[in-house]
C-alpha cells in the first residue's frame, strides 16, 4: 500500500490529513481522539494573549446551508478564538504532544500586532514542544473589528512584520495562514514569504451572511433578533480555495512557498485536488464537525488506493503534479473542438438537457414525440452545460473532432494548436504573436 | 415440453427451460455504479451507527457506504471483509429486513432503508472479481489446527487462523465445501455457482487444506484429531431433521435434501415437482422449499404452519415473497396424517388454538390433495462427538467459542447462543479463530510463547 507519510516543512505525520484550527482542536479530549481515529496532525484551536480569554456569544453560533436531502453544503460561524484560558491550552498541548510524538500538532496563535506581544507569547509556545505554529491572519469577524485576523491579513505589510517576529522569537516552523476576503491571494503570500514563512495555508473562511430569518428579518444565526456576518466555509467554498492555492503554486514571487490547503475538503478526493495543484497537506475542519473524526479513515483509504491504483509510492510524488496544467484563458486552444455526445442506451429520459440548452443555451438538442433526444452538431457549441445537468453520470459526455475534420457549425476545418494570442479577432493579436 | 403445471403427480419440466432459468435469477440483482452511487448517497454516516450494532459481524457499514460514494468500492470491500470474509455471501442472503436494514434510522425517517445488502454486494464483487486476495498471512508459527465442517463457520475460522500463520486442514463429510451455502441456500440467493466461487478465493490466503469426504464419527475421531493437532474447532452444523411424527410421515420429504437436490441439479428442467404441493414449517427453510417449488412449476403450493402468523421465523419479507410467488399461507393448522396407498394423496390437516402458551388441537380437521410434502420443522445436532456437554441440543461453548473439552472450540448452527444463520455463523468462526489464536500463543500462565509479524491486508 502506498506510503501515506507526509514531510511538510521538515513536520511529519502519518498522512496528509491535519484537522484546522477550529473547535475540532480546541482540547485535549478532543485532540486525543482526532488521533486515536487517524488524523495525522492538527492545528491547535487559535491561542489568544495572556490574561482574561475572549468571550463567545451565547445563543447560536454556527448557520448553514444543505443540498438536496438536507446534505450540509456551507456553514457559516460567528464563533472567536479559543475561550479557554492560555495556560491550561498550553499544559494540553504540552501532554499531547508527548504523547502522540509522531503526530503533527501546529499552533494557531492570534495576538495583537504589537512585537511585545509576540515576545511574549512565543516562548510560551515553544515550550510545549509543539511542532511549530500558524498565524491565524483570517478569522474574518470579531477579531477583525480588534485589529487582528482578517485585520492584518488583509495588509501585506503587516504580515511580512508579524512573520519576521515570528522568526526571530521562534525557532521552529512558521506557517502563515491566508484570508480568502482580499482581492488577490498571492499579495498576502508574498508578503508571508518576504517576511520568511516557512508555509502559507488557505483559506481561512470567507466573509458570509449565510441566511435571514423571514419572520423575524434576523440574519441568522440570530442573537436576541440580530445577526452579523460570519465566516463561510465547507464543500461550498473549496472551489475558491483550489484556486487561491493553485494560484500561490503557479506564483514566481511566492518562490515556492510550501502550502497547506484547506477549504471544504471533504472525502479523499478533494484532498487529493488540493495536492496535485501544489498543497503537501491539507486541513479539515467543517467536514470532521460534520461527520465526525471516523471520516478520515475513508480519506486515508481512498488516498492510498488512488495512488496505488496511480503507482505513487508517497504523496511528494503527486504533490503540485497538476499545476503545470493551470494556465490562462489566452493560452487555451481554440482549436480544441468538441461535441456533446448522448448515450441512448444510458439516457433516463428526464430531458433535462433539452430544458437547459433550448431555453438558456444554443438549442442544440433536438426532442422527438416519443422522447429521444439528440444533439445537433451544427448547432452545438461544446459549452457542456448538458452534461452538467445531467443527472446520470456519463450519459452526456464530450467527444473530441478530429484535426482535419470539419465542425458542422462552423463548416471550418479542426486546425492545429492555436490561442487568442494569435488570433485575427484579437485586436492585440500581432503583438501578443510577436 | 409435454408437461405443465397441472401435469398429474410428480413430475419434471413443468415449465419452459426459459421461464424456469428466468425464475431462478438472482433475487437481489446487483447494482451497477450509477444505482451504487444514487443508494450510497443516502446514508447519513451515522455515529455509533445502529445498523453497525445489527450486524453479527459488527461491518462498519457506514464507513464502507461512504467509501462507495468516493469511488472507491475496494477500499470498501476490504472494511467489510475485515470483519467478515464471508461477506459475499452475506450480502446475498442475509435477512437485512430483521438486521442491519431495519436498524437503519432511514426506517423511522421515511421506511425506506438505505440498501446496505445490495450495496455490500457491490462492493464485495468489485474486488473479488479483481482475483487477487486481498490479506496475506502472517509467517508460519508452526501450529496446526483442525476445522470440522466447511460450512460459513468454518471457513471464517479457518481463514481468520490461517492469516495468524497457522496451519489449517478442514475436513467435511459432503463432497463439496460450502456447508449450506452450497447445499441449502435458495438458489435464487446464490446464482452462478457464487458459494464455491467464493471458497476458491477465500483459500487464495493459503495456508488452509481442505479434506471433503471425511466424516467426524466414521473415518475420523475426536481422539484421533486431538492427537494430530494443537486445537480443534467444529462447525458442523445442523445435519439431522426433525421428524413430523404422525401416521404416514414415510411419506415425507425432507425439506433440506429437496433444496440440496436442487441446488445441485445440473439441469433444473429435470428435477420433479409435485402439481400439489404441501410444506410444513414456518421458518426460512419452509418459505425456500415452498417458493422454490413454485418457481419449479407447481401449481398448488400450501405452506402450513401450527401456530399464528407472528410466530413464525419467517420474516415479513420472507412471507410476502412468499405470497408474491404464489404459495397460499395457512397459519394456525398441524399435520396429524398422512394419506395413500401407492404414494402420497393426502395430507390431513387440523386446526389448533393456544391457550396459556400451550398449543392444542381443535379436532377440526380437514385434507388437502399434495403429491409432494416437505416437512421443514428444524434441523438437529447430529454426530457430535461423545463428551461434550449439550445445552438445548446444541453443543455448549462460552462467548468465546470454548467447548466443555479443553482444545475444543465450537460455532455456527451446532454450538449454543446466537441465531441460525450464516452471518452469526460467520462470527462465531470470526471469534473463536481469534481465541484459538490467543491459546496457542501463550502458555497456561499467560505468557506469549511466540512474536508474531502480523498477517492482515495484503496492502498494508
Ligand atoms: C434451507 C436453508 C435455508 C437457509 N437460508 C438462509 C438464508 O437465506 N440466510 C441466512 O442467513 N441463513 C440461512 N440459513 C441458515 C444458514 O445456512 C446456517 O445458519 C449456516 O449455514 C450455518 O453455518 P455452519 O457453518 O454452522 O453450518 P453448515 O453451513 O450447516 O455447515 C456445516 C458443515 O459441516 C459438515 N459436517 C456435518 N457433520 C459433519 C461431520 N460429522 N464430519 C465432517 N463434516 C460434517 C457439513 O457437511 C457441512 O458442510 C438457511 C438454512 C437452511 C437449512
Ligand atoms: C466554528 C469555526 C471556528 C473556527 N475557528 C478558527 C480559529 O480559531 N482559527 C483559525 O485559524 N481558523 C478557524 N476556523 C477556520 C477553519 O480552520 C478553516 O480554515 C475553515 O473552516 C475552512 O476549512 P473547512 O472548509 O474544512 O471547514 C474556524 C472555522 C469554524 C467553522
Ligand atoms: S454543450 Fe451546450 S450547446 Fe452543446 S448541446 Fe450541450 S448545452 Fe447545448
Amino acid at each position: 500500500m502506498a506510503d501515506l507519510t507526509t514531510n511538510f516543512i521538515g513536520i511529519t505525520s502519518p498522512n496528509p490529513f491535519w484537522l484546522a484550527s477550529a473547535p475540532p482542536t480546541d482540547k485535549e479530549y478532543n485532540v486525543r481522539r482526532a488521533f486515536e481515529a487517524g488524523w495525522g496532525g492538527v492545528v491547535w484551536k487559535t491561542l489568544g494573549e495572556p490574561g482574561p480569554p475572549v468571550v463567545n456569544v451565547n445563543g447560536p453560533r454556527y448557520g448553514a446551508i444543505w443540498g438536496a436531502d438536507r446534505r450540509l453544503l456551507g456553514l457559516n460561524n460567528i464563533e472567536l478564538i479559543t475561550d479557554r484560558d492560555l495556560q491550561t491550552n498550553l499544559e494540553e498541548i504540552t501532554r499531547v504532544k508527548a504523547d502522540y510524538p509522531d503526530r503533527a500538532i501546529i499552533v494557531s496563535i492570534m495576538v495583537p500586532c504589537e512585537e511585545e506581544s509576540w515576545k511574549t507569547i512565543l516562548p510560551l509556545v515553544e515550550a510545549t514542544g509543539a511542532d511549530g505554529i500558524e498565524l491565524n491572519f483570517g478569522c474574518p469577524h470579531g477579531m477583525s473589528e480588534r485589529g487582528m485576523g482578517a485585520a492584518v491579513g488583509q495588509v501585506p505589510e503587516y504580515i511580512q512584520m508579524v512573520t519576521e517576529w515570528c522568526k526571530k522569537y521562534y525557532s521552529k516552523p512558521v506557517i502563515v495562514k491566508l484570508t480568502p476576503n482580499i482581492t488577490d491571494i498571492r499579495y498576502p503570500a508574498r508578503a508571508a514569504h518576504a517576511g520568511g514563512a516557512d508555509a502559507v495555508s488557505l483559506i481561512n473562511t470567507v466573509s458570509s451572511i449565510i441566511s435571514v430569518d423571514l419572520d423575524t428579518l434576523s440574519p441568522e444565526p440570530s442573537i436576541d433578533g440580530k445577526g452579523s456576518h460570519g465566516g463561510y466555509c465547507g464543500p461550498a467554498v473549496k472551489p475558491i480555495a483550489l484556486n487561491m492555492v493553485s494560484q500561490i503554486a503557479r506564483d514566481a514571487d511566492c518562490g515556492g512557498t510550501p502550502i497547506s490547503g484547506i477549504g471544504g475538503v471533504t472525502t479523499w478526493r478533494d484532498a487529493a485536488e488540493f495536492m496535485v495543484l501544489g498543497a503537501g497537506n491539507v486541513q479539515v475542519c467543517t467536514a470532521a464537525m460534520t461527520y465526525g473524526f471516523k471520516v478520515v479513515q475513508e480519506m486515508i483509504s481512498g488516498l492510498s488506493q488512488w495512488m496505488d491504483e496511480k503507482g505513487y509510492a508517497s504523496t511528494a510524488d503527486f504533490v503540485g503534479s497538476a499545476v503545470p496544467n493551470v494556465t490562462e484563458w489566452q493560452f487555451l486552444n481554440l482549436n480544441y473542438v468538441t461535441k456533446a455526445q448522448i448515450d441512448q442506451e444510458a439516457c433516463i429520459k428526464c430531458g433535462r438537457c433539452y430544458a437547459a440548452c433550448e431555453d438558456t443555451s444554443h438549442q442544440a438538442i433536438s426532442m422527438s414525440a416519443d422522447r429521444v433526444f439528440e444533439v445537433i452538431d451544427e448547432e452545438c457549441v461544446a459549452c457542456n452545460l448538458c452534461v452538467n445537468v445531467c443527472p446520470v453520470e456519463d450519459c452526456i459526455t464530450m467527444v473530441e473532432l478530429d484535426q482535419g475534420a470539419t465542425d458542422p457549425r462552423t463548416g471550418r476545418k479542426v486546425g492545429e494548436y492555436a490561442n487568442w494570442t494569435t488570433h485575427p479577432n484579437n485586436p492585440g493579436a500581432l503583438k501578443a504573436a510577436e | 415440453m409435454s408437461n405443465s403445471p397441472t401435469t398429474p403427480g410428480l413430475a419434471a419440466g413443468r415449465l419452459a427451460p426459459a421461464v424456469l432459468a428466468e425464475n431462478f435469477t438472482d433475487l437481489h440483482p446487483a447494482l451497477d455504479r450509477h444505482e451504487a452511487q444514487v443508494a450510497a448517497d443516502r446514508c447519513y454516516f451515522c455515529h455509533d451507527a445502529p445498523c453497525m450494532t445489527a450486524c453479527p459481524t459488527s461491518i462498519d457499514i457506514p464507513l464502507f457506504i461512504r467509501q462507495i460514494a468516493t469511488g472507491t468500492a475496494e477500499a470498501a470491500a476490504r472494511t467489510i471483509f475485515d470483519q467478515n470474509i464471508l461477506g459475499g455471501i452475506c450480502a446475498r442472503v442475509c435477512p437485512t429486513e430483521t438486521l442491519c436494514e431495519e436498524a437503519c434510522v432511514r426506517m423511522e425517517a421515511e421506511g425506506a432503508p438505505v440498501e446496505i445488502g445490495r450495496l455490500q454486494r457491490h462492493a464485495t464483487d468489485r474486488l473479488m472479481a479483481r482475483n487477487d486476495h486481498p490479506y496475506q498471512r502472517a509467517a508460519e508459527t508452526g501450529k496446526r489446527v483442525a476445522v470440522v465442517g466447511a460450512g460459513p463457520a468454518g471457513l471464517a475460522c479457518a481463514h481468520r487462523l490461517a492469516m495468524k500463520g497457522h496451519q489449517v486442514v478442514i475436513y467435511d463429510s459432503h463432497p463439496k465445501p460450502g456447508g449450506l451455502n452450497e447445499y441449502g441456500i435458495a438458489a435464487y440467493k446464490s446464482t452462478e455457482d457464487f458459494a464455491q466461487a467464493e471458497v476458491n478465493w477465500l483459500l487464495g490466503i493459503g495456508g488452509i487444506t481442505v479434506e471433503t469426504g471425511r466424516a467426524l464419527g466414521s473415518d475420523l475421531t475426536l481422539a484421533g484429531l486431538q492427537q494430530e493437532y494443537d486445537a480443534l474447532f467444529l462447525a458442523i452444523g445442523l445435519a439431522g431433521v426433525n421428524a413430523l411424527s404422525v401416521p404416514g410421515d414415510d411419506l415425507a420429504t425432507d425439506a433440506v435434501s429437496f433444496i440440496s437436490d436442487l441446488r445441485q441439479a445440473s439441469d433444473l428442467d429435470n428435477l420433479p415437482v409435485g402439481r400439489h404441493v404441501v410444506v410444513i414449517g414456518g421458518g426460512m427453510t419452509a418459505v425456500d422449499a415452498a417458493v422454490q417449488s413454485r418457481l419449479l412449476g407447481a401449481e398448488n403450493v400450501t405452506l402450513a404452519y401450527r401456530r399464528g402468523p407472528e410466530q413464525m421465523a419467517a420474516s415479513q419479507f420472507e412471507r410476502d415473497l412468499a405470497a408474491s410467488n404464489g404459495v397460499r399461507i395457512l397459519t394456525n393448522v398441524r399435520p396429524v396424517a398422512l394419506h395413500g396407498d401407492a404414494g402420497l394423496r393426502e395430507v390431513e390437516l387440523e386446526h389448533t388454538s393456544t391457550a396459556d402458551g400451550t398449543l392444542r388441537g381443535t379436532g377440526e380437521t380437514f385434507r388437502l390433495p399434495v403429491d409432494q410434502l416437505f416437512s421443514a420443522i428444524g434441523q438437529t445436532l447430529q454426530g457430535a462427538p461423545e463428551g461434550l456437554e449439550i445445552d438445548g441440543g446444541k453443543i455448549r461453548v462460552d462467548a468465546t467459542g470454548r467447548s466443555t473439552l479443553p482444545g475444543i472450540w465450537a460455532g455456527g448452527d451446532c454450538a449454543s447462543g446466537g441465531e441460525d444463520l450464516t452471518v452469526t455463523a460467520v462470527a462465531e468462526g470470526r471469534d473463536a479463530a481469534e481465541d484459538i489464536h490467543r491459546a496457542l500463543i501463550h502458555d497456561s500462565e499467560g505468557n506469549l510463547l511466540l512474536l508474531q509479524t502480523t498477517g492482515g491486508r495484503s496492502d498494508g
